[in-house]
């Protein structure tokens, strides 16, 4: 049987690297950090590495990539005055490129009141108590179209999660999620990510389920993916009920997920099919 | 008189469904995780059981399960035994058993059970999402008769 002797050995794949524009080069595999200690092998690899020659073409090239469309309104987004306060993001934080550089790789963080925060949760905040504008829904089109545009500033930067101090008891609970089996299927994140990655359930190659490319395009969906949204189909997968996009959980398994990839680098905005 | 009749009916039918079905929580494991008896009172038809493991929206073994005695199914998975021969290493009853509940014996199993509805965590009704209303909007992933096909189509790959 053809397909399954190909797919046996199908790993990531190892004769293509991530080169952004000719002339970036993002490595798209790290040593896997010491807190997974040996669960997924020496390596964390990126989702890139896990798709289809096309679909990877596609990052290579911000013309080819479409959620630079998206990345175009955020920047739009970013310098329009709105709210009672009449102020836009740049009259506050100024230029995207050096006030928005680093911070998705730190993300989520806990803020100096002891939340687990999302950069969601900071674009709304400045929203709501700094311009007096209404919040963007967590997966609104607007929401992504800023977490893309902050994101990418962040591309080829390290995954950099605080894991320890504060954000432990919020990784901890995380990392439970991560080996709960949830849904009629009695799956978790782990059953699919850590054990069986690189094989293949029907058709699909099975990644780590790393998020440092998101918010991604997907081509099934033809639009803008956020990380939650993610998580909330992978649940729903498992005949589970999620959480919801933004809350507590999904926050902490957001801080879990992004230091199981500590050390990879950022992808903002990827290309998934 | 029409509604005497109905009424009759129905309470016949009832009856006759209660003979001929064992409901997922009244199976009779045994010690080892099989199941002896079988789950309804109609054999189990090999044909059927074939298209119930190869059909995304039942069965779907070949998710995970290749099957060279399947070849014109594509996109096999690659995720657990291959079950060519594997009339040969189990019996009937322990078939049955891993059909309806594969953690009866594999315990870590990523295998899900079949003919199974609880307990879960935050189980959804089917692919919706949503929690169930009712504990019986938990509708187990195959009905005993589909079981039945599908153990007696596994009964058949033996080398
Ligand atoms: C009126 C001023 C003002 C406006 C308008 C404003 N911000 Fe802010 N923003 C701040 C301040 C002050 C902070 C907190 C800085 C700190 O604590 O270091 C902040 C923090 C942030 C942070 C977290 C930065 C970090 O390093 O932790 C993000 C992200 C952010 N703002 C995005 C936005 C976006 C997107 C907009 C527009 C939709 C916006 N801000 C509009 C003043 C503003
Ligand atoms: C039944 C199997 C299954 C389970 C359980 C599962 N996933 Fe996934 N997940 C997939 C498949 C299939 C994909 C798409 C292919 C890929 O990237 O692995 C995917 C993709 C992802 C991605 C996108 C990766 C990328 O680079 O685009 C993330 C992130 C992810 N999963 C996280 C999770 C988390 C967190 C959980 C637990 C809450 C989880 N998954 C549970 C099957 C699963
Ligand atoms: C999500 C993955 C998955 C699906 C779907 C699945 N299985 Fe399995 N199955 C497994 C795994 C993994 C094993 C290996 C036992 C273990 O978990 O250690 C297994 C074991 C078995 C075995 C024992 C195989 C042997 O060679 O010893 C049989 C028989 C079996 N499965 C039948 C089925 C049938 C029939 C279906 C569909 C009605 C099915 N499986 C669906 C994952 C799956």
């Amino acid at each position: 049987f053809a397909f399954i002797a190909s797919s046996a050995s199908a790993e990531p794949v190892k004769d293509d690297q991530l080169i952004v524009n000719g002339e970036e080069e993002i490595a798209t595999e790290a040593p896997a950090p010491p807190h997974l200690d040996g669960a997924v092998g020496d390596t964390i690899y990126s989702g890139w590495l896990f798709r289809d020659t096309e679909t990877r073409a596609m990052q290579k090239d911000d013309f080819d990539n479409p959620m630079f469309l998206f990345v175009d309104a955020g920047i739009e987004a970013w310098n329009t005055r709105e709210g009672t306060a009449e102020k836009s993001c740049a009259d506050c934080h100024n230029e995207i490129e050096d006030s928005m550089k680093g911070l998705r790789a730190e993300l989520p963080k806990v803020t100096p009141e002891g939340e687990l925060w999302s950069l969601e949760n900071y674009v709304n905040d400045c929203r709501t108590n700094r311009m007096g504008a209404e919040p963007w829904g967590w997966n609104s089109q607007e929401m992504k179209n800023m977490t893309a545009a902050i994101g990418v500033q962040s591309r080829g930067m390290p995954v950099a999660v605080e894991i320890d101090g504060d954000a432990a008891p919020f990784w901890e609970k995380g990392k439970d999620m991560y080996y709960t089996r949830y849904g009629q299927l009695e799956m978790s994140c782990a059953n699919c990510h850590e054990d069986n990655f690189g094989n293949y359930i029907r058709s699909d190659h099975l990644s780590q389920g790393q998020i440092n490319g998101f918010p991604l395009y997907r081509l099934k969906d033809q639009g803008a993916v956020s990380t939650h949204q993610r998580f909330v189909g992978c649940v729903r997968d498992t005949r589970g009920v999620p959480f919801e996009a933004g809350s507590q959980e999904f926050r902490e398994l957001e801080l879990y997920v992004a230091s199981r990839g500590l050390g990879l680098l950022v992808e903002t905005p990827a290309v998934r099919h | 008189m029409q509604r005497i009749f109905l009424l009759t009916f129905v309470v016949a039918g009832i009856g006759a469904a209660a003979m001929a079905e064992i409901a997922p929580d009244q199976v009779l494991w045994a010690e080892d995780g099989s199941i002896q008896e079988s789950l309804t009172d109609t054999p189990g038809n090999p044909d059927e059981g074939e298209v119930i493991m190869a059909t995304n929206a039942l069965g779907n073994c070949v998710a995970c399960h290749a099957v060279e005695a399947m070849p014109d199914v594509p996109f096999q998975g690659n995720i657990a035994p291959q079950l060519d021969g594997v009339a040969d290493r189990w019996t009937e009853a322990e078939l049955r058993g891993i059909v309806v509940d594969a953690k009866r014996i594999f315990p870590e199993s990523f295998m899900p059970g079949m003919y199974k509805v609880g307990p879960f965590i935050r189980p959804g009704v089917a692919y919706t999402a949503k929690p169930p209303e009712m504990p019986e909007d938990i509708k187990p992933i195959l009905s005993a008769q589909q079981v039945e096909d599908v153990v007696a189509y596994l009964m058949t790959l033996s080398e």
